[in-house]
């Protein structure tokens, strides 16, 4: 099987907790000496960023690294890309080169779906647009079950620019998947038309949100949104769905609040409550890299899906 | 048939026509002891010695041998499980699998002798990936290799230390270990028709 | 361009739309004859076969002067014959655009010359389609091509004030403006329809409101001025419905739906391939159950294809990046027989409105969309209406391949086309 990671609707429950049980056990080759395994040894992993996100696409090297996978970075800035070649005729090159993973950044959602149809390879979405960011759900899932023991039955609140993040549709199916109950906080504004559908509740108010969370996830709201009237003011966005020290201690005791990053201080997030004890922005990152190698393990060992499960 | 595999596909199935049993419970008690003395023997009492298991049933072997090596000796062989799945050279053809814990016993294994315990010696493969597993994770005296059967059709140049029994086998057959802790009781069987 | 003075031909045994089974003469470029028996021309054996008036459509993108490498005036003429057509309307959104008398004679020359349909062009509303000033309307209505339709199609004549002084200007030559209603404040990166499936998909949503409220605007501005207005491409529940109420109260308002419209959901976005990329944007199943019926109960005029072709480069990329539009012209009578008559919410008489009748009346093109009695043109269409076929977008005429029926089955094919007598198609396939 070549198999793909394009949504988080990919990924049924046993699939989904197969990469976090993976993750676990990647996470234990991370604590020791000598990082790195030689798994994936001969396999070429690119990574094709059409976006600037250096975090996500070193992240996405180290994890291809820490399994001895050849690493090739395909930038926006300074290659065919950004003079002009099609995808198409990009993924044919990468074809050519024989990858056998390919990791892709880029701002048109579904852009993943189609590179997908024209190489022959894994093809890992890595942000699309403002669809989905599979692995950004992983690693906050796996994040929340080390942080709180389980997925299944937790309450999670996120919050903020609904309409325009990848972060928050992922994390919807992945969570609704693991057996989470989503709520979204944001304006209507920043809410999509359509999100009735999703497996999620919608809450225009914060505060009555958190005395039963047990995760709050802020996402990233762009200041120029208040151009287009999304929302009137930083100020007022701040008062309405910022997290601040008041609302932090609104939270039960054994909550977390998580963030994809990077973060606007003081727009969504204030530093206090960014830097508290609650906040596991830190670790998000390092699970990113176990996560990545789970993911690319999975993918890449070849096989049928059935054999995926094999004990 | 529950399955609903030809025969000599499915895995489950032990008793059928063709599945022979090498050893049975009683045998295969017996055989467990004999390595446990010769393992007490080589290795001076057992002495700094760590039993490294190869899941699947790597892990309930070393367990017992441990448990033998002490009710004979009285010595307390710490006991860990070493997952070789990411150090296979065969994932592309066999596929990912879901990974078991590596756990190491708290003494470490820089220095010791590390016994490597796994059911069946084949090809070698399995236990070349666990040589080199081991060289991430430290710097034994010495690695010698138990297991309970060796079947032969070996592939790289590698022995067992201590063998529970030798089984010729042809390439066509295949051996299956069955242990109470995974397989709900214990037998060596061999069937025809599989590969691995 | 090819002498209309071809050989007669005798239609043998068709069944025209309204049940009458019947010989044709064609001679001359005109039904010399009808009746049983009938001798003097080579004969077409038709039996089993609809005769139908030659199919008319109201909204083609021949892409002529100015994307020669996607279509040509040839090309999407023999497309045209090919789906059956005697008759198109070409769109000014080419390049340059045909705002001015010399760019609509072209495009009016290269039809006569290719002489496979009539091509009868648009004219800009605006100049540039910049939706700021008024093209010289007056100089393409006098000029050859003696334009009566004008279209900003691809852009909305947005501007209320400048719509409202359009609808009145063309009053004096007797044209219709037949706007792309398209709010585009409220489609500003829009990608496609606005909803459940935007939500999951997330590319920006073209809600439905942003083509109802123009439509509302611009029902309400025709009727106050007294005017024509032809609606493009109605695509929504809501669209129907405003229709019907405004011409309820009076207002002289036309409106086309497009065959794919009538096909085809937003559900086919899920794959992203841009070859489902159309504007505006394939909507709901309600919306599609809803523009059946209002195209069967008469609120919807007629179908008209938005045949729109792109280049592969233009098409092979990601969605947003894409450009919207479809292939049209050799389906169209497929779609609308499996959408319309075989859900029993069109008899063939109905369908011979729809895609002949009405529209030649709107675009006020004489000689198409008649009875095939005695005398008139012989502008017709053979269709076999029991021989399912599968599209294969290779296998059409047009130079471009973006159809999205790749792979469906249709239920009725064209077997033959006749322009003023002499035939287009035969046997299902182009004569030049």
């Amino acid at each position: 099987m070549i198999g793909h990671l394009l949504s988080a609707a990919d990924l049924d429950r046993d699939d989904a907790t197969l990469v976090l049980d993976t993750a676990a056990q990647m996470a234990a080759v991370s604590g020791r000496e000598v990082k790195k395994l030689p798994t994936l040894r001969g396999r070429t992993v690119v990574n094709l960023f059409y976006e600037d996100s250096t975090r996500t696409r070193i992240s996405f090297e180290a994890a291809a690294k820490r399994l001895s996978a050849d690493v090739i970075n395909f930038g926006a800035k300074g290659s065919s890309v950004s003079k002009g070649e099609s995808l198409k005729d990009t993924a044919l090159t990468l074809q050519a080169m024989g990858a056998d993973a390919v990791v892709i950044r880029h701002p048109a959602s579904g852009a993943p779906h189609r590179l997908a149809a024209w190489v022959a390879g894994s093809v890992v979405n890595a942000g699309d647009g403002t669809h989905e960011h599979p692995t950004q759900a992983l690693l906050d899932a796996y994040t929340m079950r080390s942080r709180l023991g389980r997925v299944d039955g937790l309450r999670v609140a996120i919050v903020g620019d609904v309409l325009h993040s990848r972060v928050a549709r992922s994390n919807v199916l992945l969570l609704a998947t693991l057996g989470a109950q989503v709520t979204l906080v944001a304006p209507p504004t920043l809410l999509p038309v359509g999100v009735d559908a999703w497996p999620s509740e919608v809450a225009y108010e914060l505060d009555p949100v958190l005395g039963k969370a047990d995760v709050v996830m802020m996402l990233r709201v762009q200041r120029e949104r208040m151009n287009q009237s999304f929302f009137p003011s930083a100020r007022e966005y701040s008062r309405r769905y910022g997290l601040d020290g008041r609302r932090m201690a609104l939270l039960p005791e054994h909550a977390i609040v998580m963030h994809p990053g990077p973060m606007n201080r003081g727009m969504e997030i204030t530093p206090q409550v960014a830097d508290s004890a609650r906040s596991t922005i830190v670790e998000q990152v390092t699970n990113g890299v176990s996560v990545r190698m789970a993911v690319l393990y999975l993918l890449l060992s070849g096989g049928t899906k059935e054999a995926f499960r094999e004990g | 048939m529950a399955s609903g595999l030809p025969a000599h596909l499915d895995a489950s199935r032990s008793d059928g026509a063709d599945a022979r049993t090498v050893l049975d419970a009683g045998a295969l008690a017996r055989t467990v002891d004999r390595i446990a003395h010769q393992i007490i023997e080589k290795t001076d009492g057992a002495a700094d010695t760590v039993l490294l298991g190869i899941p699947t049933r790597g892990t309930p072997l070393a367990r017992r041998l441990a448990a033998r090596i002490e009710a004979f000796t009285g010595v307390a062989v710490p006991v860990g499980v070493l997952d070789v799945t990411l150090y296979r050279d065969d994932l592309r053809l066999r596929g990912a699998r879901a990974l078991e814990r590596t756990d190491l016993p708290d003494s470490g294994i820089d220095g010791l002798n590390v016994v490597l315990v796994d059911d069946v010696l084949y090809s070698g493969r399995t236990v070349r990936a666990a040589l080199d597993a081991i060289s991430d994770l430290g710097r034994p005296r010495a690695v010698q290799l138990a297991v309970l059967v060796d079947r032969g059709h070996r592939e790289l140049p590698i022995r067992a230390d201590y063998v529970g029994k030798n089984i010729p086998t042809a390439a066509s057959e295949n051996v299956k270990v069955q242990l109470a802790e995974t397989d709900g009781a214990d037998a060596v069987v061999l069937t025809q028709g599989g590969t691995r | 361009m090819r002498a209309d003075t071809a050989a007669a031909y005798v239609i043998r045994g068709a069944r025209l739309a309204g049940g009458e089974v019947t010989d044709l003469l064609l001679r001359d470029g005109i039904v010399a004859e009808r009746g049983t028996g009938l001798s003097g021309g080579e004969v077409v054996d038709a039996a089993g076969l609809l005769a139908l008036p030659g199919l008319v459509d109201l909204h083609t993108h021949l892409r002529q002067p100015g994307r020669e490498d996607a279509e040509t005036v040839e090309s999407g003429s023999r497309a045209a014959a090919l789906g059956g057509y005697t008759a198109v309307c070409a769109m000014a959104n080419t390049d340059p655009v045909a705002d001015t008398a010399g760019v609509v004679e072209q495009v009016y020359r290269l039809g006569r010359e290719a002489g496979l349909v009539d091509v009868q062009p648009i004219g800009a509303v605006t100049v540039g389609l910049a939706g700021e000033r008024l093209a010289e309307l007056g100089a393409m209505a006098d000029s050859a091509a003696r334009v009566r339709i004008f279209s900003d199609d691809g852009h909305c004549v947005s501007d209320p004030a400048l719509m409202r002084r359009a609808l009145e200007y063309v009053k004096a030559f007797d044209g219709v403006v037949a706007q792309h209603a398209e709010e585009p404040r409220l489609t500003a990166g829009a990608q496609m329809n606005e909803g459940e499936v935007s939500a999951r998909l997330g590319l920006a949503g073209w809600p439905a409101a942003a083509e109802e409220a123009v439509i509302a605007r611009d029902a309400l501005l025709a009727g106050h001025v007294g005017s024509r207005l032809h609606v493009c491409h109605v695509s929504t529940a809501g669209s129907v419905e405003i229709l019907r109420w405004a011409k309820g109260k009076g207002i002289r308002v036309t409106a086309e739906v497009t065959p794919h419209h009538l096909l085809l959901t937003d559900e086919l976005a899920s794959s992203y391939d841009p070859v489902f990329k159309v504007n505006p944007p394939l909507r709901t199943a309600e919306d599609v159950q809803a523009l059946r019926e209002g195209l069967a109960d008469g609120t919807i005029d007629c179908v008209a294809t938005d045949h729109a072709p792109h280049t592969a480069e233009d098409k092979e990329c990601e969605w947003a990046y894409a450009r919207p539009g479809m292939l049209g012209l050799e389906t169209a009578l497929g779609v609308v027989a499996k959408a319309m008559v075989e859900t029993g919410l069109l008899d063939w008489a109905g369908v011979v409105d729809r895609m002949s009748t009405a529209p030649a009346r709107i675009a006020g093109l004489d000689g198409h969309g008649g009875d095939l009695r005695v005398g008139a043109p012989a502008n017709l269409v053979l269709v076999d209406p029991r021989s399912p076929w599968t599209v294969e977008p290779h296998g059409l005429a047009s130079l471009s391949v973006n159809t999205p029926y790749t792979g469906l089955e249709l239920p009725a094919r064209v077997v033959a086309t006749f322009l003023r007598g002499t035939p287009t198609v035969l046997e299902g396939k182009a004569q030049w």
